[in-house]
């Protein structure tokens, strides 16, 4: 067996590939954190117990309408992402014009809201969700086995990252939304209804966690705290990618997943902790964060 | 960020300070008949979550700096006082100091750190940090994973007052957590509270005043954790116990409800909090699996409907300093 550094190489491409995968949940929703704090200012803790609901919608629909993964695939995020919206019409737009905590409290009530009835009705052990019939099985790349499900998982959140940047960096829409984080009262003077483009950025945003939810279903056990852990990580890769870049979030993202992979291999009771290690680190170094323009 | 954090403060008052003597008296009144009413290990369970409370509220409150991982002070304080007891053969007093000390370290560690990034970036960044810290309770030996440290002695308070009693813990409570009160009312009404509710309301300008804001936020946060310390070695010592609860994130959200509840940036608001949110979960103990739901149904209550909390309405109402 080739070895590399005395670890074995199928082990290491291993935890590579899961650091990848763990990565990519991390871009996915740190990608939506930053678009949500764009254009809201909020931090949405909510965000984690969205991605739950993402993988409960994909089991439900399983359950009830017998409708598989690719169905759910569309219809999750949809779903969450109108949840979304009715959260921000009725609740959150009556804080923008206080402190950003209030934000932050908000949200993370609501998380409590959801994931106790979760809990309730489900109980805290995990429910098994199936993997799609197409991509069971895997290629054999002749250093690594590559199951489909997982190398689809990465291709997939890729593509997501990286339309969602094309969207907000290059087209007409994009600008109008960048305009409006910059200055809102301007671009409402142009004519643009600037609140409806909060509620939907919202709204895509949330249907980013479920997005990231369904395809987290099959990897993971669907269970109630399957965001709340998960949201912590992400904040701290937040805080060192820094929320001002779209294109920072989705880089820091990927590229923390597969630290954390590689932590797996070499030093194993770190793994758990060394993203908030290199958080401190990045603190110490660069306050503003890898990507962030003023702290 | 917006730079003035008005939101966050209590109304402005003309009453002196002549309110908070009476409030303060009527205070150490309930605290001396109440355990004639009411089990003893309530009362103190709720001062020790109420001196938490207070020392989190030194923070948001005064310095409107929000601290989402104020559990690791707590939590990491009960299990080195804990250890103190039970493996070091510490006395009650200084297993609790030891606390007090781990508190105080921490803090200056994860204070300096957090400090460097304002706004909603502080709370993640003491979030994370209190986060990583669990990881470490649950993986060290010392701290005795899932179980916990267990069969912590009370002991004997300076060698030679038992306090296996209810009654004789209960006073040693009180008068910890009236020393404690007392010392951060200190804090608030000197001229460096006075600073620092300037920095709470506009950085940039205490900054062009020249001070510097950094230390007096770091000294905050410090003191802040170390009281937060004291509540966590005094709660070890009370029920014995040292466990992971006590720093799990859950713990960190429940301290900020206790004092959304009681009432942001007031200073009897997080006693009133913890008060209320300890009853709750002590008598829905029947509704047990809601509890979370109930705690967030509050958040949101409190955040959209009353942002002053209990004792900041009624002191709005009464146009009273409390």
């Amino acid at each position: 067996m080739v070895e590399i550094f005395g670890i074995p190489s199928q082990a290491l491409f291993g935890q590579l590939l899961l650091g990848l995968i763990n990565g990519s949940f991390y871009a996915l929703l740190s990608l939506g954190l930053a678009v949500i704090f764009g254009m809201l200012n909020i931090i949405n803790f909510t965000h984690g117990a969205q991605y739950m609901l993402g993988a409960f919608a994909a089991y439900l629909i399983l359950q009830y309408s017998g409708l598989g993964y690719w169905p759910s695939l569309i219809i999750a995020p949809i779903a969450v992402g109108i949840f979304g919206v009715i959260i921000e019409r009725t609740m959150l737009q009556w804080l923008y014009k206080l402190d950003h905590l209030y934000g932050l409290l908000l949200t993370f009530g609501i998380a409590l809201i959801i994931e106790g009835i979760a809990r309730n009705k489900f109980g805290s052990a995990g429910l098994p969700y199936a993997m799609p019939d197409s991509l069971r099985g895997g290629q054999n790349l002749g250093f690594m086995f590559l199951p489909n499900y997982r190398a689809w998982v990465v291709v997939a959140s890729l593509a997501i990252c990286f339309g969602t940047w094309f969207v907000i960096e290059r087209t007409r829409l994009g600008a109008n939304l960048r305009a409006a984080t910059e200055n809102p009262t301007l671009v409402r003077a142009f004519g643009i209804n600037v609140p409806r483009m909060i509620t939907l950025t919202y709204g895509f945003g949330v249907a980013l966690a479920a997005f990231a939810g369904v395809m987290a279903a099959p990897i993971y056990n669907v269970s109630p705290q399957m965001g709340s852990d998960l949201i912590i990580v992400v904040f701290a890769v937040v805080v060192i990618g820094g929320m001002g870049s779209i294109m920072g979030a989705i880089v820091t993202g990927f590229g923390l997943g597969v630290i954390e992979g590689l932590t797996k291999v070499f030093f194993p009771e770190a793994s758990a902790t060394v993203i908030f290690v290199i958080m401190a680190i990045v603190l110490l170094i660069r306050p503003a964060g890898l990507f962030g323009r003023t702290a | 960020m917006v730079a003035a954090t008005d939101t966050l403060t209590a109304p402005a008052h003309s009453g002196e300070g002549r309110s908070e003597v009476i409030a303060f008296g009527v205070m150490v009144a309930v605290l001396i008949v109440a355990p004639f009413f009411i089990y003893p290990l309530f009362l103190m369970q709720a001062l020790c979550f109420a001196l938490f409370a207070c020392a989190f509220n030194l923070l948001i409150g005064y310095v409107g700096l929000l601290s989402f991982g104020h559990a690791l002070y707590f939590g990491w304080a009960s299990y080195l006082s804990a250890h103190a007891a039970k493996i070091w053969g510490f006395p009650p007093e200084l297993a609790i100091l030891t606390g007090a000390a781990t508190g105080a370290i921490l803090g200056l560690v994860a204070g300096s750190l957090a400090i460097r990034r304002q706004g909603i970036y502080f709370a993640m960044i003491t979030l994370a940090l209190a986060q990583m810290m669990y990881f470490f309770a649950l993986q060290a030996k010392f701290t005795g994973g899932e179980d916990g440290i267990q069969g912590v002695p009370r002991g004997k308070l300076f060698g030679f007052i038992d306090l296996t009693p209810h009654t004789t813990m209960y006073v040693l409570v009180v008068v910890i957590f009236l020393a404690c009160f007392l010392f951060i009312l200190r804090i608030i009404n000197s001229p460096f509270g006075e600073v620092l509710k300037a920095i709470r309301e506009n950085e940039p300008r205490a900054i062009s005043l020249g001070y510097k804001t950094d230390r007096y936020k770091l000294v905050a946060f410090v003191l802040s954790a170390t009281l937060a310390g004291v509540a966590g070695g005094t709660k070890a010592i009370v029920f014995q116990i040292a466990s992971l609860t006590d720093v799990h994130w859950a713990m960190s959200g429940e301290v900020v409800l206790m004092t959304l509840v009681g009432g942001l940036g007031t200073v009897f608001g997080p006693v009133v909090g913890a008060f209320v949110i300890i009853a709750m979960q002590n008598y829905l103990n029947a509704l047990d699996q809601w509890v979370t739901v109930i705690q967030g149904v509050i958040f949101v209550a409190c955040v959209l409907l009353f942002r002053r909390g209990i004792i900041g309405e009624i002191a709005n109402l009464l146009r009273l300093k409390l």
